[in-house]
């Protein structure tokens, strides 16, 4: 009677802080598969659940700015270490979600594990690449460095589920920002589950943080939050980009706009996006 | 509510003889037109208005006001100039123009020193020394880029973006232009700019060295107006990109009326600088560099360290040497060679500076002002230092945009970085301290575009400048003052 057994199934929570909490709100909503069959309820993130995600986020910023690029670049890769043992259910989420066939949604998986791989060889290398010293006239040492712009929120591309995902949240994060994200709404679990890889590797609890819902209902609060610095707009229509910049512009948030030239590696917008420029002078003399 | 008297110094009682430039050397012309496609229109086909001396209230010339029609014309010269002619020259050719144009900016650097002084109110010795000379290197050092655009770290063969409005404020008026125009042109764009309502003058000047450069016409044109030339330059479905420097105020409403179109958007907004110094610093250049961070060019510097923050132990010497010195300062007419201190830009800025200071006295800090006198007419405000400034205080948040210093004390390197940081801000700070590890810590810390250790107000066109948060965003200077003109 072996073939009887059900299945365990899980619920999909939130990851905010490096806890799993369910929505405040008590809300979920139902998730199907690409074929239209039901895969699974997943929390429905609230306004509050940003909140605490952006308090959050936050609070881990400076330690994780704060952190050597050299033990960044680990943590990031760990990632990937943790992603590659459990590729085959990456896969099998990845093609559920996206009705991808068994050998595809397998190479998705292993490019956006590499793509992990990547982004992790660029946390201590950013800052050569970005910044430098300046030859000013005058008895000064004068030099240039990339520094995070802060809390930075992520809407990811609602097609990509995984891949979209990976490319849209390390870049933040890799040049020092912490970051809430919203994945797709209507294929979410490929990052949720990528977000149980993260809290169980080195990621501290608030650098990544996960609110899955309906982007219309959540990105209205991203955009006019004051204690976010940045928005990347890559998950919402033109149109839809269009209004959440005007609203961004109310604390003058640093904001991309949905990209043709996501995943091209040779580009670094994605990484320059969230970077500031921080100058400093220092007198010269005996 | 008290209003200390301040102490007297053997130096206060020096006098010194006038020693006065000659305004005739501004050459000006009764009336300016538009400065379109290469061309002067005609002064009478416009609305007029009268750009005045700051330190006097009389009329220096009659500019004219570009509207709508105004700003499409413009953006058409820019445009065609874009597709035909700029686009096709090479960059090395386009260096040439840019080191043509620095040299001529230095041959005519006593006129444009004269008029700039003229028109914005500042000291003749910092519009000799500063503003014309820096904008003369800015446009050599961007020179020098035009051809070397492979090699700035933004991949091969980076394309311009095409026609960029550029809006620049009165406090700087032709560095701000320059450092607009310089990397801009640099990076193969053209140009559509639209100087300060209180400050064509240097423009217009500008105008006819690019003339004298044989720059093709309608690479760059520059249109004199108000804040309604302003909205339609932004506005202008033709215009590619904006680059805004100016209050976060207008700056926000930039952001949100760009949001709708595909325009590429650099900021460049207020500030509240602090200005911090440990209890190590060498005293009497740590005196001179909050002098200078706060009185340089009346204040009106969107990074002024208008904030100082003093180390507890030595704040009593700090505020009594700083007090002495404000005594010395010497404050009047912007043309004379000994002046510090000149006039404040225009009678609106005056007022909101007066506004802000009352506001002081109301909220309880104790003033301490100059007791200069001061002309009877034009604008002017006395160099003004308030003590026992608490943090919510409105002149420790706001941005005065004049010569008011606010002083705020502090006991730990940890206390003095988050109260650095407690601002909507993030343009410039300053730190002085004799330790280097100290210094490059709260660097670190700081959340600010530039950060001046043991000095205050150094610019130089290698060295990035812009803010984080709502100081705005993107950098003018450097390599990474590129970005903002690179389609990348």
């Amino acid at each position: 009677m072996s073939d009887a057994r059900q299945d365990v199934r899980k619920t999909y929570k939130l990851l905010i802080n490096g806890a799993f909490p369910r929505s405040e709100s008590g809300r979920s909503y139902e998730v199907l598969s690409s074929k239209g069959e039901f895969l699974a309820n997943v929390a429905q993130g609230s306004r509050k659940d940003l909140r605490d995600a952006v308090t959050a986020a936050r609070a881990a910023q400076p330690k994780w700015w704060g952190a050597t690029a050299y033990n960044r670049g680990q943590v990031i890769y760990r990632l990937a270490e943790m992603a590659e043992s459990r590729r085959a259910e990456l896969a099998e989420h990845v093609g559920l979600a996206e009705g991808l066939k068994d050998a595809a949604a397998k190479s998705c998986v292993s490019r956006s594990i590499d793509r992990i791989v990547w982004y992790a060889g660029w946390a201590d290398k950013i800052t050569q690449v970005l910044g430098g010293a300046n030859p000013v006239a005058g008895p000064f040492f004068n030099f240039s460095l990339p520094t995070p712009s802060g809390v930075v929120a992520v809407v990811a591309p609602q097609e990509s589920s995984l891949e979209g995902f990976v490319d849209t949240v390390l870049a933040p994060i890799v040049v020092g920002n912490t970051v809430l994200a919203i994945p797709s709404e209507i294929r979410p679990t490929p990052a949720v589950l990528l977000g149980e890889m993260s809290a169980t590797s080195d990621f501290p609890a608030g650098l990544l943080n996960i609110i899955t819902g309906y982007t219309g209902e959540l990105t209205p609060t991203l955009a006019t939050h004051e204690d976010i610095d940045g928005i990347d707009l890559e998950g919402v229509s033109n149109d839809e980009a269009i209004e959440l910049s005007a609203l961004a512009a109310g604390s003058i948030k640093r904001v991309l706009r949905p990209d043709e030239h996501r995943g091209d590696a040779a580009s670094l917008r994605r990484l320059r996006a969230f970077v500031e420029t921080s100058t400093v002078w220092h007198t010269v003399g005996q | 509510m008290t209003d200390k008297s301040l102490e007297s110094s053997t130096l206060g009682s020096l006098q010194y003889d006038p020693a006065p430039e000659l305004a005739a050397i501004a050459r000006l012309r009764p009336s300016y037109g538009l400065f379109i496609d290469g061309r002067f229109t005609d002064p009478s086909t416009h609305e007029q208005f009268a750009s005045l001396n700051p330190a006097t209230e009389e009329t220096l010339a009659m500019v004219s006001s570009a509207n709508a029609a105004d700003v499409d014309r413009a953006v058409a010269a820019a445009r065609k100039a874009y597709d035909t002619v700029w686009s096709k020259t090479t960059g090395a050719e386009r260096a040439k123009y840019l080191f043509r144009i620095a040299r001529l900016i230095l041959e005519r650097s006593r006129e444009l020193a004269v008029v700039e002084t003229l028109d914005n109110g500042k000291p003749i010795r910092e519009s000799r020394d500063i503003d014309i000379p820096l904008a003369a290197a800015h446009f050599f050092y961007y020179a020098g880029w035009a051809d070397k655009l492979d090699h700035a770290g933004f991949g091969v063969s980076p394309q311009p973006i095409g026609v960029a409005g550029q809006i620049i404020p009165w406090n700087f008026p032709l560095l701000m232009a320059a450092w607009k125009l310089a990397p801009a042109l640099a990076a193969g764009n053209t140009c559509v700019l639209k100087p300060a309502e209180t400050t064509p003058l240097t423009a217009l000047v500008l105008a006819e060295i690019l003339q004298q450069a044989e720059l093709p016409d309608g690479v760059v044109n520059i249109l004199t107006g108000d804040g309604v030339a302003g909205a339609a330059l932004v506005d202008h479905p033709g215009v590619n990109k904006i680059a805004f420097t100016g209050s976060t105020e207008v700056g926000r409403l930039i952001q949100q009326r760009t949001a709708a179109s595909n325009k590429r958007l650099t900021l460049e907004l207020g500030g509240k600088g602090a200005n911090i110094v440990f209890d190590d610093a060498p005293i009497d250049e740590m005196i001179e560099g909050i002098i200078d961070g706060i009185f340089f060019n009346q204040g009106h510097v969107c990074c002024a360290g208008s904030r100082l923050l003093v180390q507890e132990s030595v704040a009593d010497e700090v505020l009594r040497r700083l007090v002495r010195r404000v005594e010395q300062l010497r404050v009047g007419d912007p043309m004379d060679k000994n002046t510090d201190v000149g006039a404040i830009n225009s009678a609106a800025q005056l007022a909101r500076i007066k506004e802000l200071t009352d506001y002081g006295m109301s909220e309880g800090a104790t003033r301490y002002t100059s007791s200069c006198v001061l002309p009877d007419k034009g604008y002017w405000f006395a160099p003004t230092v308030f003590a026992d400034v608490t943090q919510s205080h409105r002149i420790a948040r706001e941005e005065i945009f004049g010569p008011v210093l606010s002083v705020l004390t502090f006991r730990t390197p940890e206390e003095a970085v988050a109260k650095a940081n407690n601002t909507n801000y993030g343009l410039a700070c300053g730190v002085w301290s004799e330790k280097g590890s100290r210094t490059l810590w709260v660097a670190q810390r700081l959340r600010a575009g530039v950060i001046w250790a043991n000095t205050y107000n150094r610019f130089d066109p290698s060295s990035p400048f812009g803010g984080m948060r709502e100081s705005g965003f993107g950098r003018e200077g450097g390599r990474h003052g590129l970005e903002a003109y690179l389609n990348v």
